[in-house]
Parts: structure tokens; C-alpha cells; sequence
């Protein structure tokens, strides 16, 4: 298995009373609460960690982009991975991913990937996502288009990196009379593609897709959402799509947090993550995270109907934990529930946050050491020959 | 006054309309809310003419074509619809959203027009006049807002509430913003073109309009040449609901 570090970089200084204050901590929470140079000492010490871990024995980092907000401070996670490319060696670095479809010209962010591509000798791995939904406030972008806008942005992406320009393309939201990137990228016939998600079909049925069959890496979900996609991305493939999946096409990404104890672990982590899940990430807004058009009406009922079952209230530590949405514990514990995990679901890519919410530096680099140590060896030594394999459900079978 | 349905099969797509009444025609073109709750000024207004009142595609659950993108795209499939529908001088009311559709049509081609109504109009922006942004506000805070009467507020606010997960609110807010997302309910370049509006127009708005500011009014009257405006006290952003008497008033049907 492959396991990298990703990072969020959220504004770990944020007053967290403002969840209080404002509808939300994205859009319209005032830029005034973001303190400039409290900023700039995060972005030098998540960077510091981002390094760290490369060093450590991960196989690589891996960055994402969000507007806005002080969920996560990379507007650009272009800049992020830049930085990244020349302070770190033979690790891979994840964007993951970039709204390629928020742009007026997608092409800007294509050659941006492509140099960095170049510049790190093929390192760089690319992630298509639509942006959650509040980035359609930030932008202006008509999230009824979200859909055709992504896949048509893809195409127009896909094709500048692997076809010889100048080429016109013509489509319906993207019309560009040149294509012609200078630099293409490294790899060929270009970065590898991740898609991730916080769970859709219309999304895996895309990445499934056998012109495609990209990874699908689902977040931030509770375990029982994470076997339902992961499974229905090898289900997919094999019936709608014939082939069977390879398991280095699916991942999984979590918060976790260990220490010395179970206990001690959750006494460390709790603070840290309850803000992440109950100020930064709170989806008090609605209409903000689902604006009308951005997923279909009968997805957005079930998302509707899953939420008002799952969120009532604050989210404690030990409801996060009993869904499976972080994984805490002594290494024992953390290694025992991600092993259990890839036995059953023989993901081969795991995306690890280590650092979240409002966590200090010393446990942030605590956290990443232990797990690199006492962890992260054994997860990577994990094939498929330790899953149990897949099975079609016997309804879908028959 | 009985309504029937009917179906026009128009540019690929099926128009369902409501029709009633006898009379010269009008055509009525709905807002956002579109016709799930059906506006007794309608009735009124079949006591004097035949109304045409029709779900803009893709409002009240029924099918938009997917080349059916923008507000300019509704005017001339309306302006179809006219043509199909044989109208040789229809007065033409619309609400909101649909007022801008009629504002679209008329600078396109006002030979089947008699005469305009502009409730609230969407189409025009006043700078630094921002309206209420109904995409991030909940569908009962929407309500609230669109009336001055508390007490008519607070039964919308809870009518939204309950039908807020129902099929045909969410795709009335998927329709919404089809037309209406960016710029928010204006199209920057139609106000170069209004003084082609030469059929008489009555601009009719509520004093205190919380969605759409009532500054909006005078704005969009010194646009259209020889345009009437019309401010109704006491009335928010729904006249010919909340104040529906006055609103038949200004156009000249007082019952």
C-alpha cells in the first residue's frame, strides 16, 4: 500500500467563536479574522511538516484547494506543490485536487500542473474534483453547469497534455482557438488522475469509466459509506464496465491521530478535531455546501436525508470514531482498524491527515512521527495478497 | 374562474400552460416561486381575458432541454410561443424572473405585445443595490423576506419549511439558478437596449421589497421610454399576492 500525507492547512489561529458570529466559516466568514503573520508562520510550519514527512517514509504529500474559508488556506494548492517541488525528493506530490471547472480557462491550471510535472522529473499526481459546492458562491460559477463544466474541462485538459498542438477546441462552455502547452507534462501520456470524493456515483461511475479508470479516493466518510464506494467502484467496473478493478485504483483518506495510549490519544486529538468537524468544516449553510444544480435532485435528497440523520448537534471525538470517519488510538489500535479495513476493502492507496483543526505544532509532528515509526511500515507492506478479495453482491449477481 | 392544462410542443420541448378564462389574451409570465401555489390575481384577471400562464421549462417538474441555458434563450422561445399562439397584441405580465423573460422578448421583437407589467422585475441591477441572495438564504428565510405583512411572512416562512425537500422545490431552485445564478437575476447588457421598449409599460413594485430593492423601480422606469411606475405601501416583494387589489388597480382591471 501506498500511504502519503495530506494536509489541509486550516487556519489553526481562527477565534473560534466566530461559529457563533456567521453562517459559516466559508465565504462569509470577514477575511479580517485572518491575521497575516499568525499566516505566515502556518504556511512555513505546514510546509516544515509536509517535508517532514516525506522524510519520515511516506510516499509522498498531497494538497487541495478550497476558497474562502479558514477550512483550508490553499486557494491555490499550485503554490503549495511548487514550494514542495524543490524541497523534496523522489515523493510523489498530490494536488488533490484542483477545480479544473471553476476556471474560465482550465488551461491555465493544465500548464501550471505540467511544469510542475516537469520540474519534478514526473512526481506530480493530479486530482479532477468540482470543488464543493460553496466554491460555486466564491466564484460565480453556475453550479448547474458543475457537471458538464468538469467533464468538458477534464477533456479539454487531457487532450492539451497528450496531443500534438496547435489544436482547436470546441466546446460548449470552453471555445480555445490554440491549444499548444509548452511545457507538456513529464509522464506520459500525463500525471496520473485521482478523483476525489466525498461520495457520489455520478463521480465513480466517471472514474470507473475504462477510457478513464482513474483512482478514486473517497474522504472524510464513515466506514460504512467508505465500503459502500469503494466496493461500488470494483462493482461497477466489473458489471457495467466488464473489467476488473485493480486495487492500486481505490483509496481511502482519514484524520488520525496516535499516541502512546487509546486514552491519551483521544484526550490529545479531541479538541483538534472537534473544531475541524464543528467550526471549520460545519455545514450550517445548507444551500451553501448544495447549491441547486450542483448534484441531481434525487443525489441530493439522499445527501439531505444522510445528513439530518447523521448531524444532530456537535460532533463528539467518540462519534466520529464510532462511524470510522477518524481513525484514534495507540499505533496498536490505529494499525489493527486500517489493517481490518484493507482486509476487507484492499484499498492500496490510504491518504493520512495528520495534523487538523486547531492542533498545535508539537502534536502535529508527535502524531507524524509516531505513526511514520510505528505505523506506516506495516501499512505499506500490505498487498493484495492480504485482502480478502472482492465479492458482487449476491443481489447484483444473480 | 376554471384553469385547464395544456401541452405546446415547441422547439423539442412540451410547454405545459394553464389557460383560462375569455377575454383579448395575456400572458403571464412567472417568478422563482413559479405556479405550485396558484396566484388568485390570475383568476382576477381571467374575469378579463383570456390567460395564458405557463411553467418556464424545467419549473413545476417539468423537463428543460439542456441547450436551454440563459434568460436570452427563454425570450425567444417565448416569442415562439406568442407566434404559436397567434397573439396579435397580448398584454404580457411578468414577475420577477419573469419580467425579465417579457423585458428580454420585448427588446427582441414587440409585435405581438400589447402592452407590459412588471412586477418586481428581475433584469435590471441598480450598483450597490445588492438583492437578497435566495441561492445561500434557506427557502423560509426567503419567505420571510418576500412579505411586509408579518403574519403573511410567518405562514410562507412555515409552508417553505415543510415543502422545502419536496421535488418540486428543489428543481424550482435548479431552474432558478439556470437562469438566474450569475450575474443574480440581471443581465448587465439590457439596459443599453430598453429604450426599444416603446409598448406601454407599468412597473409595479412593493415599498418594502426586501428581495429586490425597491430603488430598482425608478431605475428600470428611466430606462423605458414613457414607462409608468407604480410603488404599492405596505407590500414586499410579491404584490400581486400581497397587495392584489392594488396591483389590478394600477393596471387598470380594479374589480
Amino acid at each position: 500500500m501506498k500511504v502519503m500525507a495530506f494536509h489541509l492547512m486550516t487556519y489553526a489561529d481562527l477565534d473560534l467563536r466566530v461559529k457563533d458570529q456567521y453562517r459559516s466559516a466559508w465565504v462569509v466568514l470577514p477575511n479580517s479574522h485572518f491575521d497575516p503573520h499568525k499566516g505566515h508562520l502556518l504556511y512555513q510550519r505546514y510546509l516544515d511538516e509536509l517535508e517532514l514527512c516525506c522524510e519520515l517514509g511516506f510516499d509522498g504529500v498531497a494538497v487541495n484547494e478550497h476558497h474562502q474559508t479558514a477550512y483550508g488556506l490553499m486557494p491555490s494548492p499550485v503554490v503549495m506543490a511548487s514550494a514542495l517541488s524543490r524541497r523534496t525528493r523522489d515523493k510523489r506530490i498530490a494536488i488533490l485536487g484542483n477545480a479544473f471547472c471553476l476556471r474560465e480557462n482550465p488551461l491555465t491550471l493544465a500548464e501550471e500542473h505540467a511544469m510542475i510535472d516537469v520540474i519534478t522529473g514526473g512526481r506530480l499526481i493530479t486530482g479532477f474534483v468540482r470543488g464543493v459546492g460553496s466554491e460555486y458562491f466564491s466564484f460565480g460559477t453556475n453550479p448547474v453547469h458543475s457537471l458538464e463544466r468538469h467533464q468538458e474541462a477534464h477533456d479539454l485538459v487531457v487532450r492539451a497534455w497528450t496531443e500534438t498542438g496547435p489544436f482547436a477546441f470546441e466546446g460548449k462552455h470552453f471555445n480555445i482557438p490554440y491549444v499548444n502547452l509548452w511545457p507538456r507534462p513529464y509522464q506520459q501520456p500525463h500525471p496520473p488522475i485521482w478523483c476525489p470524493s466525498m461520495g457520489s456515483l455520478e463521480t465513480i461511475e466517471w472514474a470507473a469509466h475504462p477510457d478513464r479508470k482513474y483512482v478514486y479516493l473517497q474522504n472524510y466518510a464513515p466506514r460504512e459509506s467508505v465500503s459502500r464506494y469503494l466496493n461500488l467502484y470494483r462493482q461497477i467496473a466489473q458489471e457495467q464496465y466488464g473489467y476488473e478493478a485493480q486495487s492500486h485504483r481505490i483509496g481511502w483518506g482519514a484524520p488520525i491521530y496516535v499516541a502512546d495510549t487509546d486514552e491519551q490519544a483521544i484526550e490529545e486529538a479531541r479538541p483538534h478535531i472537534e473544531a475541524l468537524f464543528n467550526v471549520f468544516l460545519p455545514k450550517v449553510s445548507e444551500q451553501m455546501f448544495f447549491p441547486p444544480g450542483y448534484m441531481s435532485p434525487a443525489s441530493l435528497k439522499k445527501v439531505l436525508q444522510h445528513k439530518k440523520a447523521n448531524t444532530g448537534g456537535g460532533q463528539s471525538i467518540e462519534s466520529l470514531m464510532a462511524r470510522g470517519i477518524i481513525i484514534v488510538g495507540s499505533p496498536q489500535t490505529v494499525l489493527r482498524k486500517l489493517t481490518e479495513a484493507h482486509h476487507e476493502l484492499g484499498f492500496q492507496e490510504f491518504l493520512s491527515m495528520l495534523t487538523f483543526g486547531t492542533m498545535p505544532a508539537h502534536l502535529a509532528e508527535k502524531n507524524m512521527r509516531m505513526f511514520a515509526a510505528e505505523v506506516l511500515p506495516a501499512l505499506q507492506a500490505l498487498t493484495d495478497r492480504e485482502y480478502r478479495g472482492f465479492e458482487l453482491p449476491k443481489a447484483a449477481a444473480e | 374562474m376554471s384553469f385547464r392544462t395544456e401541452t405546446l410542443s415547441l422547439d423539442g420541448l412540451s410547454l405545459r400552460m394553464r389557460r383560462g378564462g375569455s377575454g383579448a389574451p395575456l400572458l403571464y409570465l412567472h417568478g422563482t416561486d413559479g405556479l405550485s401555489e396558484w396566484p388568485a390575481f390570475l383568476d382576477a384577471l381571467a374575469e378579463r381575458y383570456e390567460v395564458f400562464a405557463p411553467d418556464h421549462p424545467g419549473f413545476g417538474g417539468t423537463e428543460c432541454p439542456e441547450w436551454m441555458d440563459d434568460v436570452s434563450d427563454l425570450a425567444y422561445f417565448y416569442l415562439d410561443v406568442m407566434d404559436a399562439l397567434g397573439f396579435r397584441d397580448a398584454r404580457v405580465v411578468g414577475h420577477s424572473l419573469g419580467g425579465w423573460i417579457a423585458l428580454e422578448a420585448a427588446v427582441r421583437n414587440q409585435s405581438r405585445i400589447k402592452d407590459l407589467t412588471l412586477i418586481a422585475s428581475a433584469g435590471v441591477h441598480v450598483r450597490g443595490h445588492a438583492k437578497a441572495d435566495i441561492f445561500m438564504i434557506d427557502p423560509d428565510e426567503q419567505a420571510r423576506l418576500a412579505y411586509a405583512d408579518p403574519q403573511m411572512a410567518e405562514e410562507a416562512a412555515q409552508k417553505a419549511l415543510a415543502d422545502k425537500y419536496q421535488d418540486v422545490a428543489i428543481t424550482d431552485r435548479i431552474a432558478s439558478a439556470r437562469f438566474g445564478w450569475n450575474p443574480r437575476f440581471h443581465n448587465p447588457r439590457l439596459g443599453r437596449w430598453l429604450h426599444r421598449v416603446n409598448a406601454p409599460t407599468l412597473i409595479v413594485w412593493g415599498e418594502q421589497d426586501r428581495i429586490f430593492p425597491p430603488v430598482t423601480g425608478p431605475a428600470m422606469q428611466a430606462l423605458i421610454p414613457g414607462s409608468q411606475l407604480v410603488v404599492i405601501p405596505d407590500c414586499g416583494h410579491l404584490p400581486h399576492v400581497e397587495k392584489m387589489d392594488a396591483t389590478l388597480a394600477a393596471m387598470g382591471c380594479a374589480r
